[in-house]
């Protein structure tokens, strides 16, 4: 079998999602990568250099410089005729296009994949990773989106890839792009962050929240979450929200302040590796998913962790 | 301007889902159900545009059980005008969805087609994309923000590590993320009145569209179960276990 991966790239750098996504693609058959986007000849050779790839397709064009799915897609779709599988990171530049590929090659995709069974067989999480299918596509052609978590990251070096230049297909002419606002790293991004530090209901108010859970943050150099509860009471801003209907989170270390444990909340969080829990009631269910659990008030005892690290 | 707004019938997020002891899915036997959380928030963007007067007409479509009635007269009472219900008991992925809405929009001719950038059940992120793909149209995926501006509309998207603009022809398909807006509740009021306004009953067959699913099921297991950990006694004795585990320094 041909994979066809879209490399995910910025600042002229592969991203790491890309890398998971190889080795998923690996599973299932040849890897041959596309990198598309503007004045990218340094990423085709970066990406050139991930090992096990075969065929680099590069398409340099201005109308593929910000991953419009709509300048994209039909490229991809013109280049699947020679493959078997599409492959895109589950990211949000890779959930945006793959599906759109999809339905041009009227082939039902396979969303968020956490492990490759067979060539036609695949696991994925529904119901927010409440359960687990077995999938099995009857497509001849695959689209595939990679969960990162779920998959080793190919070595970035070694590789010896071969670029091939391929003509672009232009600009669609039904979008464009405006501009892009992306968070000042102060703190590390959610979905990507090694230690989460959450807060609840139980911080009381937003001023609250801020003075106990930020400087523990800080002083773990961990991203800051939040449950739906607190998000509601106003505390902090929605994209906080840890959750079933936020953000799905799995970092090394998750720990939960004052958050109670409701089923939406745990959805969000549970696949994290460790979760430490600071939880006055201790019958709150977060203590059932979590490895180490502290009773307390987290009034007194919040200050004096960030102090004690 | 129309607006069209496909909503979905899931278990309602509050519930935990139970997978059954057969592996053959997830019990949705008594189980409480809902409108989508996403698809409120897109019913709520078309309702805001059309109280702006930007649009004319809200209109929602829903495709599944006779049930999926209900969730329509939700989107009825929070302010759509009218609706239409694609009935079918067979699962229809998101391919199908995708192509029956599609027939939708060359009768209805919206300027805008907004839905939910996924369904709390399957979670497949899928629909709206493959709308676009088979319409032709541009797509706003994943939007915090809609401003419609004469002919275009700007979409602000949640992107990985902040936030994203572009600016779209119309029509054009935009999917909802969280922060779009928070969602109104239909008050009683409106709920009485919901219950008058037009609801078309239709079925895949009208549209000729072939739903057949391309994916099979082969198992739903329950996910490795996380066990409950030791208890600590004090801050001293967690700083110890943080950084024992490397968290800390």
């Amino acid at each position: 079998m041909k994979t066809l991966v879209w490399v995910e790239h910025e600042g002229g750098a592969v991203k790491d999602a890309t890398l998971s996504a190889v080795t998923a693609a690996a599973k299932l058959g040849d890897v041959h990568l596309l990198v598309a986007g503007e004045s990218v000849g340094g990423v085709a050779e970066a990406a050139a250099k991930i090992a096990g790839v075969g065929k680099v397709h590069v398409a340099d064009d201005a109308a593929l410089g910000h991953a419009l799915a709509e300048n994209v897609a039909p490229l991809v779709g013109q280049l699947m005729a020679d493959h078997d599988a599409f492959v895109a990171p589950a990211t949000s530049n890779g959930k945006n296009i793959a599906p759109r590929v999809a339905a041009l090659l009227d082939v039902m995709q396979i969303s968020d994949i956490l492990s490759v069974e067979s060539e036609d067989t695949f696991t994925r999480p529904i119901y927010a990773g409440n359960a687990i299918a077995t999938v099995k596509s009857k497509d001849a052609k695959k689209v595939i989106t990679v969960r990162g978590t779920a998959f080793e990251k190919a070595a970035a070096e070694g590789g010896s890839g071969t670029v091939e230049a391929v003509a672009s297909t232009g600009d669609a002419g039904l979008s464009s792009f405006v501009g892009a606002e992306i968070a000042k790293l102060e703190r590390p991004e959610l979905t990507s962050a090694k230690v989460i530090v959450s807060g609840g209901r139980a911080l009381k108010d937003g001023e609250t929240f801020e003075q106990l859970i930020l400087p523990l943050a800080d002083k773990l150099g961990a991203a800051v979450g939040a449950s739906r509860a607190a998000v509601d009471a106003g505390y902090v801003p929605n994209d906080y929200q840890v959750g079933q209907t936020g953000k799905i989170v799995a970092p090394e270390v998750y720990i939960a302040v004052g958050i109670s444990g409701a089923i939406q909340h745990l959805a969000g969080m549970k696949d994290s590796k460790t979760i430490v829990a600071i939880n006055k009631d201790e019958d709150a269910p977060i203590f059932q998913v979590a490895d180490i659990g502290l009773v307390g008030d987290l009034f007194k005892v919040v200050p004096e962790l960030t102090k004690n690290l | 301007m129309k607006i069209l707004v496909p909503v979905k019938r899931v278990v309602d997020y509050n519930v935990k889902p139970r997978v059954k002891a057969d592996g053959t899915g997830v019990d949705l036997a008594n189980v409480k159900m809902s409108m989508n959380p996403f698809d409120e928030i897109a019913v709520e963007e078309a309702i805001r545009l059309k109280e702006k007067g930007v649009a004319t007409e809200v209109v929602a479509v829903s495709i599944g059980v006779a049930k999926a009635q209900e969730t329509l007269r939700t989107a009825l009472a929070m302010g759509a005008d009218r609706a239409i219900l694609i009935q079918t008991d067979d699962e229809v992925e998101p391919l199908g969805v995708a192509k029956l809405l599609a027939k939708v929009q060359e009768e209805e001719q919206a300027g805008l087609i907004i839905l939910g950038k996924q369904a709390i059940d399957d979670d497949s992120n899928q629909t709206g994309q493959m709308l676009a793909a088979l319409l032709n149209l541009p797509q706003g995926t994943f939007a915090s923000k809609v401003e419609v501006e004469g002919d275009k509309v700007s979409v602000t998207r949640e992107v990985d590590g902040g936030l994203g603009t572009v600016k779209l022809s119309t029509p054009a398909i935009v999917t909802t993320d969280l922060r779009l807006n928070e969602p109104r509740y239909a008050s009683l009021p409106n709920i009485m009145k919901a219950k008058s306004k037009p609801l078309a009953t239709k079925t895949p067959a009208d549209f000729g569209v072939d739903i057949a699913p391309r994916l099979e099921t082969v198992s739903v297991a329950e996910p490795a179960k996380r066990s409950a950990g030791v208890k600590v006694a004090d801050v001293d004795e967690l700083v110890a276990k943080l950084k024992s585990m490397g968290v800390a320094a």
